[in-house]
């Protein structure tokens, strides 16, 4: 077993056909991820990759059994084909896609949750477990199969730390990217948890980032709930207060989100902080 | 994106919360008659401009006439006034606070209302601030604005008006895209009357998509601020004088703190986001030699960005480039090998991890 995805997960990747679709389900498939299914609207009986295309997520559980599904659809759309997932049964989704409104994002992951369905996402890159498959864009070459599990608000940012680990031989056992959006299907808690219970994750590395308070909450969550060893990183410890750093809206506002005050309370929990992401391995080891 | 007062307050109207009778002028030439005695308030995207002279009451047409042309024009913190708004004003008896906004922690919208209106609301003491999230499956609900009008212990009358209010604005923040909208002052008049004093609106600038009336709104950014706007990529403009390119947040804030750990610092950043179009890579390029930086650092980590995808547009950029900087290129993920290959020849100093990186940008930054 490892978190979320594992060897009993089919996926059914909807806006298969789209050129980012198309390749990350191949690309998902040669990771050894059982892709069973797409769905484009208009394109059913097509194949993409030798997987077969459905109108409709319903029709393409009903013929696959798919259980998981990845969202590719653009922004506009995402809203409509998480409900369409949801709807048709599908109990863990990856919306890998970014500039989801955040009205959308609001009332689809109140149904998720209220539904007992596991959304990651909106804006996140998925997550991979080494040895049994990954769902969504993470790029493949960078895992290692082990015992560290991963948990990421950034999407990049967990490349280079995940593939600055396997480099020095610490292996993952999974890697979650909850995305960098406001209101994230999962957060760092939700994941935290998970880890807690994995018996394949012995240790956690959480990667966060200025603003909001979702590290703070991680920390009152880890000081309580998590007795494994974690080691974090918080990025933008050095950007400047007031300036919106990059799309995810991480920004520095009223005094709150800062670097400071994330590193503070995560140390407070016993967490030891990396001051830059490539020492994150020496302090995992 | 922010709004302007008055475009908030046309929101505001259009759903139905009273606001003073007003008029938006951009020149003093424009104001022929006045609904009695009016403000003359300066339309600037940032707060304090009532101290900075930009707010002036006026008694007749000739006195507004006098107040628009002192206001209009003026620099209000950087700033520039290119519109004023004469409203009504109003008889103040008490000023309250409303606002909404979105709820991070508990993803949802979160309502906050206190009956200390008319400051800054984060100086405004936990106690006299109520915040109440409100549950996305259930929207507004009458108990809310109940809860709300028993905090502000407001008779009878004006709860009512409140009330309606509060549903108003959940209803204009969810119909709008707004993710901030905040009322302060709401303003009770000495005839019983709430009306919205002052309006705050945020639109969502993911939803634009369903928004298009906004087009033709821009916000004041400097002109490669807009460019960089326009080709959706985020651009921030630093004191430093190494250009970072990186792709996603995260891993651009990682990068500033790893090149602050080697003693560099950085000018400008760039975030390229999720993209796989060379030419969006050409442009951003195009922008960062534009900002002169003394070194360039890239830093990507492809995944939805291919790497190839970024050195073709890398390499398209560099022949136009007028002004040769060296370029430190760390490159990595999808494609990498294919990227580095297509790199090699044109003169980078190439990095293989983000500290090696880091390391060589920072040194080239000090020589």
């Amino acid at each position: 077993m490892a978190v979320i995805v594992d060897s009993n997960t089919t996926v059914v990747v909807q806006g298969i056909t789209g050129y980012q679709g198309t390749y990350h389900s191949k690309a998902m498939k040669d990771f050894g991820t059982k892709v069973v299914a797409g769905v484009t609207p208009g394109k059913a009986g097509q194949t993409v990759n030798d997987i077969p295309v459905f109108n409709s997520v319903a029709e393409a559980v009903a013929k696959t059994g798919a259980n998981t599904s990845c969202i590719f659809v653009p922004a506009p759309f995402t809203r409509d084909s998480v409900m369409e997932a949801i709807d048709a049964g599908i109990k863990t989704i990856v919306a890998v896609t970014e500039h989801v409104p955040v009205h959308d994002a609001i009332h689809f992951v109140a149904v998720a949750q209220s539904r007992g369905v596991v959304l990651i996402g909106p804006n996140c890159p998925g997550l991979a477990s080494p040895g049994l498959g990954k769902v969504g864009i993470l790029p493949s070459k960078i895992f290692m199969k082990g015992d560290v599990g991963v948990v990421s608000r950034s999407g990049t940012l967990t490349y280079e730390i995940v593939n600055a680990m396997t480099e020095q031989g610490i292996g993952q056992s999974t890697c979650v990217g909850i995305g960098g959006d406001r209101v994230p299907g999962t957060n760092f808690v939700d994941v935290l948890a998970k880890f807690q219970d994995d018996p394949l994750t012995r240790k956690i590395v959480m990667v966060g980032e200025i603003g909001g308070t979702a590290e703070e909450e991680a920390a009152e969550f880890i000081k309580t709930n998590v007795t494994k060893p974690v080691v974090a990183y918080i990025a933008g410890r050095t950007a400047p207060p007031g300036k919106r750093m990059g799309h995810a809206g991480a920004i520095i506002a009223r005094g709150r989100g800062t670097a400071e005050s994330k590193i503070t309370a995560l140390e407070a929990a016993g967490v030891k902080v990396a001051r830059i992401p490539t020492d994150v391995p020496e302090l995992i080891r | 994106m922010k709004l302007y007062e008055f475009k908030a307050k046309e929101l505001m109207r259009k759903h139905g919360i009273p606001i003073p009778m007003g008029q938006v002028v951009s020149s003093p030439d424009e104001i022929k008659t006045l609904p009695g005695p009016v403000m003359v308030k300066a339309q600037v995207l940032i707060g304090g401009r009532g101290k900075a002279g930009g707010i002036k009451p006026a008694e007749t047409v000739d006195e507004a006439k006098k107040a628009a042309s002192a206001i209009l024009g003026m620099n209000i913190k950087g700033y520039v006034t290119k519109q004023v708004l004469l409203e009504q004003r109003l008889e103040v008896d008490k000023e309250l606070y409303l606002g909404m906004t979105i709820d991070r922690s508990r993803r949802g919208m979160l309502l906050m209302a206190s009956a200390s209106g008319g400051m800054d609301i984060e100086s405004v003491p936990d106690d006299k601030l109520l915040m109440l999230s409100i549950d996305p499956l259930m929207g507004y609900q009458q108990f809310i604005g109940r809860r709300v009008a028993s905090f502000l212990e407001l008779p009878k009358e004006q709860a009512t008006q409140v009330m309606g209010i509060v549903s108003k604005i959940y209803e204009l923040a969810e119909s709008e895209d707004a993710e901030l909208v905040e009322i302060n002052p709401l303003v009770i008049t000495k005839d019983g009357k709430v009306v919205a004093g002052d309006a705050k609106i945020t639109i969502d600038s993911d939803a634009m998509f369903r928004h298009k009336e906004y087009d033709e709104l821009e916000e004041d950014l400097t002109p490669l601020e807009a460019k960089a706007k326009k080709l959706d990529i985020a651009f921030v403009q630093l004191d430093g004088n190494i250009g970072v390119i990186a792709n996603g947040a995260g891993l651009t804030m990682a990068t500033l703190d790893s090149i602050n750990m080697f003693g560099g610092k950085a000018g400008v950043f760039l975030d390229l986001g999720g993209t796989d179009d060379p030419e969006k890579v050409r442009e951003a390029m195009q922008l960062m030699s534009e900002a002169n930086p003394k070194v360039i650092l890239l830093n990507i980590f492809g995944g939805i960005t291919k790497c190839d995808t970024v050195a073709k547009g890398v390499l398209e950029a560099i022949k136009d480039i007028k002004n040769k900087v060296p370029i430190v290129a760390r490159i990595k993920g999808v494609n990498e090998e294919l990227g580095r290959e297509m790199l090699s020849n044109a003169g980078m100093i190439p990095a293989s991890g983000l500290s090696e990186a880091a390391e060589k940008a920072s040194k080239e930054s000090l020589r």
